[in-house]
C-alpha cells in the first residue's frame, strides 16, 4: 500500500545539520539526537508488544536495524509521553491483532514471531554446484493450548516459503467458507527489482503478519494443519500440493478410462465430492460442471437447487458494494499520508534554513539589530523543527491507523474465495441433483422399452442394473455433496456474523484512534506556535 | 507590511494639527485591466495624502501602471547613488500567470509598500521624481516613461558607455588586469555579508514557497480523503456508516482551512522574505555604483597627474598650447574633484543607510515572523478544535 519514497533528507547533510542544530537550538540535545536517528516511517509496522508477552525484547534478533520495531524503542523524548496521554484507550500501541479481542478469553493465547532469515542450500538434485539456495525463517511459538502441550509451551520450526504456501493450500481445503487469511504472495517484481536482503526482510515481516492473523482466527487457531506447521520439526509433513499443469496431466489419463468405463462406476472418492472440481484431477467431473454452470447461467434453465437464503445474498451484495469505496480510502488515505509526510520535511527544511541564517547573522553581526534579528530567527528555527518532528510523529501514528483499511481490503478476498467456496459447492450439489434426474429419466426410459418385449431384454436390463448402481453411486455422492454445502452455509454464516461485528469494532476504534491522534497533533502544534508568536511579541506595539 | 508598520516610519496622521507634523502618504488600489490581448496590463488608482509644500495639494489620485514605478525607480537610482532604493516587484515571466488574481494583489501591495517606503525615506521624499510620479497627468508620464525605456537612449548615456568603454581599454593597455577596487576591510566585510545574505535568504524564500504549495496539497489530500470516506459511510450504513460521514466531512471542512492558510502565506511570509531578497539585491546595485564610482575618481586622478605632468613639460617648453592644455587640466582637475565628491557622498551615505537597513529589517521580520506564528497557531488550533468535536459523535456511536 504505502511506498514512500526514501527521501530522508536529513540523511543526505546529517553531520551538518546535528552540529548546526546541536549548536543552535537550546532544547534538550536527545531532541536533536532522536531526529536524526527517526526514520521513514515505514508500513510494515509490526507492533509486537502484544500484551500478553512478558518479554518482547527476545524477539528483536535477527530484525534488522532498519526494522520500524525499534523506532518504538527510542521515541523521542517528549512525543510519546505527550501522546499517550491524549490519546484515548485505544492508543496507539494497540495491537492491530484480534488476538487481544475480548470475544476470546485472555487465558488463551497463541503468539508467533518470525525472524532469523537464512540462506539455505538445496541439497537433492541440485545438477548445479551450489545452485539453488532459498531462505528459510525461525517460527518462534509461545503458547497455552492443551493441543500444543499445556501451559507456557515455548518452541521453534525452521520453515521455508514454499511450507507457507502447503500450509495456506491445506487449509483452504479443510476451512471451505470460512474467511481464510491471504497468505503474502509468492514472487513479485519487487523480489525482482529489491535487494535480496530487502525482500527476505519484508517477506519475513508479511509472513509473521499472516501467521498472526491465522492465529487470531477462531477456527482455524486450533487446527491441525496449524499445529504441524508450527510445532513439528524438520520436514514439513503436510501434502505438498501439485501444480495446475500435472493434476490436468493425471486427469487427461483417467478419462478415457471414465468415458469407455460407461458412466460413473462406482468408484467416487466421497472425500473428492466435498472438494471443488477445478482443484481436483478429476477432468470429467470438471466438464459436467462446466456444463452444469452454462446450463445454469446461459440456457436459463433454472437448476434443481439454488441459492434459497435472501439474507444472504443481501448481504453479499451490500459487501461486493463496500470493496470499491474501500479501495478508494486506502488510497486517499495513502496520499494523505504523503501530504502529511511532505509537510514535514518541507518545515524541517524551512528550519534548516532559519538555522542557517542565525548562524550567520550571529557570526556576522557588527549591529544589535542584527543580533535581535538572529535571535527571532532562532525560535523560528526551533519551532520549525519541532513542528517537523510532530509531524513525523503523526504520520506513525497515521499508518497505523488506516493500515486498517489496507488490512480489511485484503480481508475482503477471503470474503470473496469463502463465497467461491459455497458457490463451488453448490454447483457440485446441482450437478449432481441434474445428474440423478438425467440417470432415472433413462432408467424410466429404458424400462419402458424394455417392457415392451416379451421376456425381457437381457441387454437392456443388464444396462438398467448398471444405472441403478450408478444411481445409488450418486445418491451417496449427493449426500456427501449436500452435507458439504450445507457446513459451508454455516460457516458462511457464523463468519459473516463475526466480520460484520468485527469490521464496526476494528473500524470505529481506527476512526476514534485517528481523530484523537490528529487532534492531539494539532494541539502540540498550536503550542509550539503559540510559544514563537509569544517570543515575537515586541514587534506589535498596537496588536491588531 | 501592515498599518502598524506604515505609522513606525514617520507618516503619522496626528488628529490635532495635521499641518504641523510633515506627513506623505500613499496608496496604491483598484488594479484594473486595461487594453486587449498582448498589449493589456494593468493600471493602478495612486493615492497621494500630504502636507508637503513642493506638492500641488493636501490629496492627489492619478493612474499608473507598472513601468511608471520601474521609471521612478530608475530615476532615483541614477540620482540618488549611496541609497538603497527600496526594491520593486519583479516583471513576471509567465504569461498566463500575469492576469491572475493572486498575482495581481501581491504586486499591487509589493508596489504599495515600494512607494511608501520612497515616502517615508528622509532624502528620497524629497525627490522631484516623486513628485513627477505622484501628481503628473497620464500623458506627461508616458512621455516620460517611453522616453526612458525607449531604444534612444540619453546621449549623456551613451557618452558615459563611450567612457566606460574606454576606461577598461586603457585598464587593459596600462596593464591593469583587475579593475580598480577599493581595500577597506570593513567595507569588503559588509560586501561579503551582502553577497552570502542573500543566498541564505533566497533558500529561506525557496522553503517558504514550498511551505505554501506543502499546504496547497495536504488540502487537497484532506479533501480527496473526505470524499472517500463519506463514500465508504453510505455503504456501511448504521452507525458506522454515519461516523464515517462526520470524519469526511470534517476532513472536508479543514482542508479548505488549509487552502486559506496557503494563501496567507504566500502573501505574508513567502512575500516579505522574497521583499527581502530583493532588498539585499536593491543593495548590491548600489555596490556596484559605489565601485564605478570608485573606479572614476581614480581614473580622473591618474589622468589628473599626468596632464599635470604634460602641463608643466609644456610650461618648461614656453609652448602656445599651454593655454589650451591650462583649461583642459583645470577643467580635468573640476571633475576629479567632483568625482571625489560623488565617491564620499556615496560612502557616507551607504554607512548610514546599512544601519536603517539593519532596524528595519530586524523589523519587518520580526512582524513577519510573528505573524507567520499566529497564522500557524491560529489554523492548529482550529484542526484540533474540529478534530475534538467529533470524538463525542464517534463515542456515541460505538
Amino acid at each position: 500500500m504505502m511506498n514512500h519514497e526514501n527521501r530522508d533528507y536529513e540523511e543526505a547533510h546529517p553531520h551538518e545539520s546535528q552540529e548546526v542544530m546541536e549548536s543552535v537550538l537550546l532544547d534538550d540535545p536527545s531532541d536533536a539526537q532522536s531526529f536524526t536517528g527517526h526514520l521513514q516511517p515505514s508500513r510494515q509496522v509490526t507492533v509486537s508488544d502484544d500484551p500478553l508477552l512478558s518479554s518482547p525484547l527476545s524477539f528483536t534478533a535477527g530484525q534488522s536495524p532498519k526494522s520500524p520495531y525499534n523506532t518504538f524503542l527510542d521515541p523521542p523524548s517528549y512525543a510519546e509521553a505527550m501522546f499517550a496521554s491524549s490519546d484515548s484507550p485505544t492508543n496507539g500501541h494497540e495491537t492491530s491483532e484480534p488476538s487481544s479481542r475480548s470475544n476470546l478469553s485472555s487465558s488463551d493465547y497463541l503468539y508467533i514471531s518470525v525472524s532469523d532469515q537464512q540462506k539455505e542450500q538445496e541439497l537433492t538434485n541440485s545438477l548445479v554446484p551450489g545452485g539453488n539456495t532459498y531462505y528459510t525463517y525461525l517460527i518462534t511459538t509461545k503458547t497455552n493450548f492443551p493441543e500444543y502441550g499445556g501451559p507456557g509451551s515455548e518452541f521453534s520450526v525452521r520453515r521455508r516459503f514454499r511450507d507457507v504456501v502447503t500450509l495456506s493450500d491445506r487449509l483452504a481445503e479443510s476451512y471451505r467458507g470460512y474467511f481464510i487469511p491471504i497468505r503474502p504472495d509468492k514472487s513479485t517484481v519487487e523480489s525482482q527489482v529489491m535487494q535480496k536482503q530487502e525482500f527476505v526482510e519484508q517477506r519475513r515481516v508479511a509472513l509473521e503478519k499472516y501467521l498472526k492473523k491465522l492465529a487470531a482466527h477462531p477456527a482455524i487457531r486450533k487446527s491441525e494443519e496449524l499445529r504441524v506447521f508450527l510445532e513439528v520439526k524438520g520436514k514439513l509433513p503436510l501434502i505438498q500440493s501439485t501444480d495446475m499443469a500435472s493434476r490436468m496431466l493425471d486427469g487427461a489419463v483417467k478419462l478415457p478410462k471414465q468415458l469407455i468405463g460407461g458412466e460413473a462406476v462406482g468408484t467416487v472418492d466421497l472425500n473428492e465430492v466435498a472438494q471443488p472440481a477445478k482443484g481436483g484431477r478429476d477432468l470429467l467431473r470438471i466438464f459436467k460442471e462446466l456444463k452444469q454452470s452454462v446450463t445454469n447461467d446461459w440456457v436459463g434453465t433454472k437448476p434443481l437447487v439454488v441459492e434459497e437464503d435472501t439474507e444472504f445474498t443481501e448481504r453479499k451484495e451490500k459487501l461486493i458494494e463496500l470493496k470499491q469505496p474501500l479501495s478508494d480510502v486506502s488510497q486517499q488515505a495513502e496520499s494523505l499520508v504523503k501530504s502529511q509526510q511532505d509537510m514535514g520535511e518541507t518545515m524541517g527544511e524551512l528550519g534548516l534554513a532559519f538555522v542557517k541564517l542565525t548562524k550567520f547573522e550571529t557570526e556576522e553581526a557588527i549591529f544589535d539589530t542584527q543580533r535581535t534579528r538572529a535571535a527571532d530567527m532562532r525560535n523560528v528555527a526551533t519551532a520549525a523543527v519541532k513542528a517537523s518532528r510532530l509531524y513525523r510523529e503523526l504520520n506513525t501514528q497515521t499508518i497505523k491507523h488506516l493500515d486498517k483499511l489496507h488490512e480489511y481490503l485484503s480481508t475482503m478476498l477471503s470474503v470473496s474465495n469463502a463465497f467461491s467456496d459455497r458457490s463451488s459447492a453448490l454447483l457440485t450439489v446441482q450437478t449432481l441433483s441434474s445428474e440423478l434426474v438425467s440417470l432415472h429419466s433413462r432408467i424410466e426410459k429404458l424400462e419402458v422399452a424394455s417392457s415392451k418385449i416379451f421376456g425381457g431384454d437381457k441387454t437392456r436390463m443388464r444396462k438398467t442394473e448398471e444405472m441403478k448402481k450408478a444411481v445409488r453411486v450418486t445418491e451417496n455422492a449427493k449426500l456427501c455433496a449436500d452435507r458439504e454445502y450445507e457446513r459451508i452455509k454455516e460457516n458462511n454464516r457464523s463468519e459473516l456474523e463475526r466480520f460484520d461485528r468485527e469490521r464496526q469494532n476494528d473500524f470505529m476504534s481506527m476512526l476514534r484512534g485517528f481523530v484523537v491522534n490528529q487532534a492531539g497533533f494539532a494541539e502540540k502544534t498550536a503550542a509550539v506556535w503559540e510559544k514563537l508568536a509569544e517570543e515575537t511579541n515586541g514587534y506589535l506595539r498596537d496588536s491588531s | 507590511m501592515n498599518s502598524t508598520q506604515k505609522s513606525l516610519f514617520g507618516s503619522t496622521q496626528s488628529p490635532r494639527s495635521p499641518s504641523s507634523k510633515p506627513f506623505l502618504y500613499v496608496s496604491v488600489t483598484d488594479p484594473v485591466k486595461l487594453g486587449n490581448g498582448v498589449q493589456a496590463y494593468i493600471s493602478y488608482r495612486v493615492i497621494t495624502k500630504t502636507n508637503f509644500p513642493e506638492y500641488q495639494g493636501p490629496e492627489k489620485i492619478v493612474i499608473r501602471r507598472y513601468s511608471d514605478f520601474v521609471w521612478l525607480r530608475d530615476r532615483l537610482f541614477e540620482k540618488y547613488k549611496g541609497i538603497f532604493i527600496p526594491p520593486i516587484p519583479e516583471k513576471s515571466a509567465v504569461e498566463k500567470f500575469r492576469f491572475s488574481a493572486e498575482f495581481i494583489e501581491m504586486r499591487r501591495q509589493a508596489l504599495d509598500i515600494f512607494v511608501n517606503r520612497i515616502a517615508s525615506h528622509h532624502e528620497l521624499q524629497q525627490s522631484e521624481d516623486l513628485r513627477t510620479f505622484l501628481q503628473a497627468d497620464e500623458e506627461t508620464m508616458e512621455r516620460l516613461r517611453s522616453y526612458e525605456i525607449g531604444i534612444f537612449k540619453k546621449p549623456s548615456d551613451l557618452m558615459q558607455i563611450f567612457k566606460d568603454v574606454q576606461s577598461k581599454v586603457s585598464d587593459v593597455v596600462l596593464g591593469k588586469e583587475k579593475p580598480v577596487e577599493e581595500s577597506d576591510p570593513e567595507y569588503e566585510k559588509m560586501k561579503q555579508y551582502i553577497f552570502e545574505l542573500e543566498n541564505h535568504l533566497a533558500e529561506a524564500q525557496k522553503q517558504a514557497y514550498h511551505l505554501v504549495k506543502r499546504h496547497r496539497e495536504l488540502g487537497q489530500s484532506l479533501s480527496d480523503f473526505g470524499k472517500a470516506v463519506k463514500l465508504l459511510g453510505t455503504c456501511e450504513g448504521n452507525a458506522l456508516g454515519k461516523a464515517f460521514s462526520e470524519l469526511g466531512t470534517k476532513s472536508e471542512a479543514l482542508s479548505i482551512k488549509l487552502q486559506r492558510e496557503a494563501q496567507r502565506l504566500l502573501m505574508n511570509f513567502e512575500e516579505p522574505l522574497k521583499d527581502y531578497v530583493r532588498a539585499v539585491q536593491s543593495i548590491r546595485a548600489t555596490i556596484a555604483e559605489r565601485a564605478n564610482a570608485f573606479r572614476r575618481q581614480c581614473e580622473l586622478a591618474e589622468t589628473m597627474k599626468l596632464k599635470e605632468i604634460n602641463l608643466d613639460k609644456l610650461m618648461l617648453t614656453r609652448s602656445d598650447k599651454v593655454g589650451e592644455a591650462e583649461r583642459e587640466y583645470n577643467e580635468l582637475k573640476a571633475e576629479s574633484e567632483q568625482a571625489t565628491r560623488t565617491f564620499e557622498n556615496i560612502v557616507k551615505l551607504m554607512n548610514e543607510e546599512i544601519v536603517r537597513f539593519q532596524e528595519h529589517k530586524t523589523l519587518d521580520m520580526g512582524i513577519t515572523l510573528h505573524e507567520f506564528a499566529k497564522g500557524q497557531a491560529r489554523l492548529a488550533n482550529d484542526v484540533a478544535g474540529a478534530w475534538r468535536s467529533l470524538l463525542p459523535k464517534l463515542e456515541a456511536s460505538s
